[in-house]
């Protein structure tokens, strides 16, 4: 089957995770990997892979632009400022990682069809990913919902330097996701970081303040939704049925990773870099698709 | 000892006791007695900080703005103070308020193993010229080396201070001491303790953390707060003024206001029950301790047992909905079999 061509920008954890992901995927690869410093350990990682490298940064996607057509930024927010310009310029599509909020926020399962038309697509935050399937799907089904909140905890181990001078505007983004998402005005996002070891795996409750909820079509719903995440986010799991209890809904949801690049317990990193590459292969998909309609 | 000041945490710890319910008419009288004891600062605002009023932690009877004019117009002498722990607050939605209501003094806080969190928001308050500490909660949790670390980091930030929370009452005195020397020793920091009172060690705490060179008492009068509640500043004050220390501190002012608003008032009840202690001895954040009471009804378990197995997962400030996650566990063990969990517990 005929591969879209990806770039990776960063080469962090992140990036290395991307990698081996799109290199399990039928209509993916990765014919760039982009950073700074070709002694990093994502560099050697890349290529003792055989994966063409790059310490030239976005540059290196100046000089060739014909090497991709999607590109993933892992980098930073302020950093993606910078390639979103250029990006927009060369025209690839764009899945952005960081918290820049910069392109249409994303989130496959709720709008990733409508994100297909979009140049530059955001994917919030791992709390966002996390909740906001979940969120969207009750919101629509539940009448009268006041207040939505949730709290997500992540082992400090997979939160790396990027996660923790941001948590301020991961706090903030995902508050406005999940107002964006949900159509509820006033919401709350809680991130804590636990040290403990061995590392806890990712664990999110949402709390959806409504009166005389209609538990029976709640819990037939995130059971749904469980089961067509599970489909590109393989460690989702719903670790107790809704209850409803003075007078909120509370929902429990574990993320374990896939151990691809990052450790199980990154259930916050693999839900992210999982949702990125469900997005590049749908627009591989697609773009596979038309190509062969044109030739016909 | 003529430098140490008094940080009072009353109108912020003491929420937790009131499960945040705390009226806009307590904190303007207790503001407006208080305001000439000698205190340096009034805390305000929901128990866990500014941003801290939801589900998982309790919501707030009036929003943080509110409780923070009511006592800045009650306010004179003794400077208005917030806490605030990033992942829950945030600089746009709690900070800049918080700065426009004329809030003077700025404590952000995080878990103790995780001081890098604060650096954007100690650095946007510092740039500001606002005085501004750092705070490690639940420091038993974390070596005393450790704890160096994340404070010379608080160092760098900016902060003019640090303040070292015992959040689950579980320090001892020699772990107190093992900190506060170390603090002293290798950071520039004025250094201050906040105690809480699991295990009955919350003045004795406070007065070795002194001995070690701590310069900031963090208390609250009658001890009003989460869980067995805090260092009780009248007391530990009478303490050093027979000791010959900080006589300008009104203890007659103060001991009014705790017998007027918390005791009178508020009709607080101090002690320690058995749910406290097991808290201490679990190191587990003294502000779950309303929380685990009320779970524990609904699922029919001892909440005793809820404790421990927090203990054990090692949760940290913040973390409530746990609570909900091991109750149900433990309800679903124990339908399974009723003793297995006993057992398990003994080994």
């Amino acid at each position: 089957m005929k591969k879209i061509k990806v770039g990776i920008l960063g080469t962090g954890n992140i990036g290395c995770d991307l990698l081996m992901k799109i290199q399990k995927s039928d209509i993916l690869e990765c014919s760039l990997f982009m950073g700074r410093n070709l002694d990093s350990k994502g560099m050697k990682f890349a290529s003792e892979n055989n994966i063409n490298i790059s310490d030239k940064s976005i540059n290196a996607l100046i000089e060739n632009p014909e090497l991709c057509d999607i590109v993933f930024d892992a980098t930073t927010a302020s950093a993606h400022k910078t390639h979103a310009e250029i990006l927009k310029t060369l025209d690839k599509y764009t899945i952005d990682l960081t918290p820049s909020l910069i392109g249409q926020m994303c989130v496959p399962m709720v709008n990733g069809e409508e994100c297909l038309n979009k140049k530059n697509i955001n994917m919030i935050t791992c709390g966002g990913q996390a909740t906001i399937p979940i969120v969207n799907a009750i919101s629509k089904i539940q009448e009268n919902i006041k207040y939505i909140e949730i709290a997500a905890s992540i082992a400090s181990k997979s939160a790396g330097p990027g996660t923790r001078a941001n948590i301020d505007e991961f706090t903030q983004t995902t508050k406005t996701a999940l107002s964006v998402f949900s159509n509820v005005a006033n919401t709350k996002a809680i991130i804590i970081l636990n040290p403990a070891e061995p590392p806890i795996m990712m664990h999110n409750t949402i709390y959806f303040l409504v009166d005389n909820p209609n538990m029976d079509k709640i819990i037939q719903t995130t059971y749904e939704v469980e089961a067509n995440l599970k489909k590109y986010i393989p460690g989702y799991k719903i670790i107790h049925k809704p209850t409803y209890q003075n007078g909120y809904v509370v929902v429990m949801v574990q993320v374990e990773g896939s151990g691809d690049y990052l450790p199980k317990y990154s259930g916050n990193l693999d839900i992210i870099t999982c949702a990125s590459v469900k997005m590049a292969e749908m627009y591989a998909l697609k773009r596979i698709n038309n190509e062969r309609c044109i030739n016909i | 000892m003529k430098d140490v000041l008094i940080f009072d945490a009353t109108m912020r710890d003491g929420s937790h006791a009131l499960k945040h319910q705390l009226n806009l008419d307590t904190i303007s009288k207790y503001c407006k007695m208080i305001d000439k004891a000698g205190i340096y600062t009034v805390i305000v605002g929901h128990g866990n900080g500014l941003g801290a009023s939801s589900i998982q932690i309790g919501l707030a009877k009036h929003s943080d703005v509110e409780m923070l004019q009511t006592a800045k117009n009650s306010l004179k002498n003794t400077k208005l103070g917030i806490y605030m722990i990033p992942g829950f607050g945030t600089i746009k939605d709690n900070l800049i308020p918080a700065i426009d209501c004329g809030v003077d003094v700025f404590k952000i806080g995080c878990h103790c193993t995780e001081a890098d969190v604060m650096k954007e928001h100690i650095e946007y308050l510092s740039n500001l010229s606002k005085e501004t500490y750092g705070v490690l909660m639940c420091s038993h949790m974390a070596e005393p080396k450790r704890i160096l670390e994340e404070a010379l980091k608080i160092q760098s930030y900016g902060a003019k201070g640090i303040i070292l929370m015992d959040s689950a009452g579980a320090l001892l005195d020699e772990d107190v001491r093992a900190r506060i020397s170390l603090l002293k020793e290798k950071t520039n920091l004025k250094i201050g303790f906040h105690a809480h009172n699991n295990l009955g060690l919350a003045i004795s705490n406070t007065l070795s953390a002194l001995e070690c060179g701590a310069e900031i008492i963090d208390g609250t009068t009658m001890g009003f707060g989460a869980g067995a509640g805090n260092c009780q500043l009248e007391v530990v004050l009478a303490i050093l003024q027979k000791k010959g220390f900080m006589k300008q501190i009104n203890l007659y002012n103060l001991m009014d206001v705790a017998d007027e608003v918390i005791a009178k008032d508020l009709e607080y009840k101090k002690g320690i029950n058995s749910l406290i202690t097991i808290g201490g001895i679990s190191g587990v954040f003294s502000a779950f301790t309303e929380k685990v009471k009320n779970v524990a009804q609904i699922y029919k378990i001892d909440p005793r047992d809820i404790f421990v197995e927090l203990g054990k997962r090692k949760v940290v400030g913040g973390q409530e909905d746990m609570i909900i996650d091991v109750a149900m566990n433990l309800a679903q063990k124990k339908k399974k079999d009723a003793t297995s969990y006993m057992i398990e517990s003994l080994l």
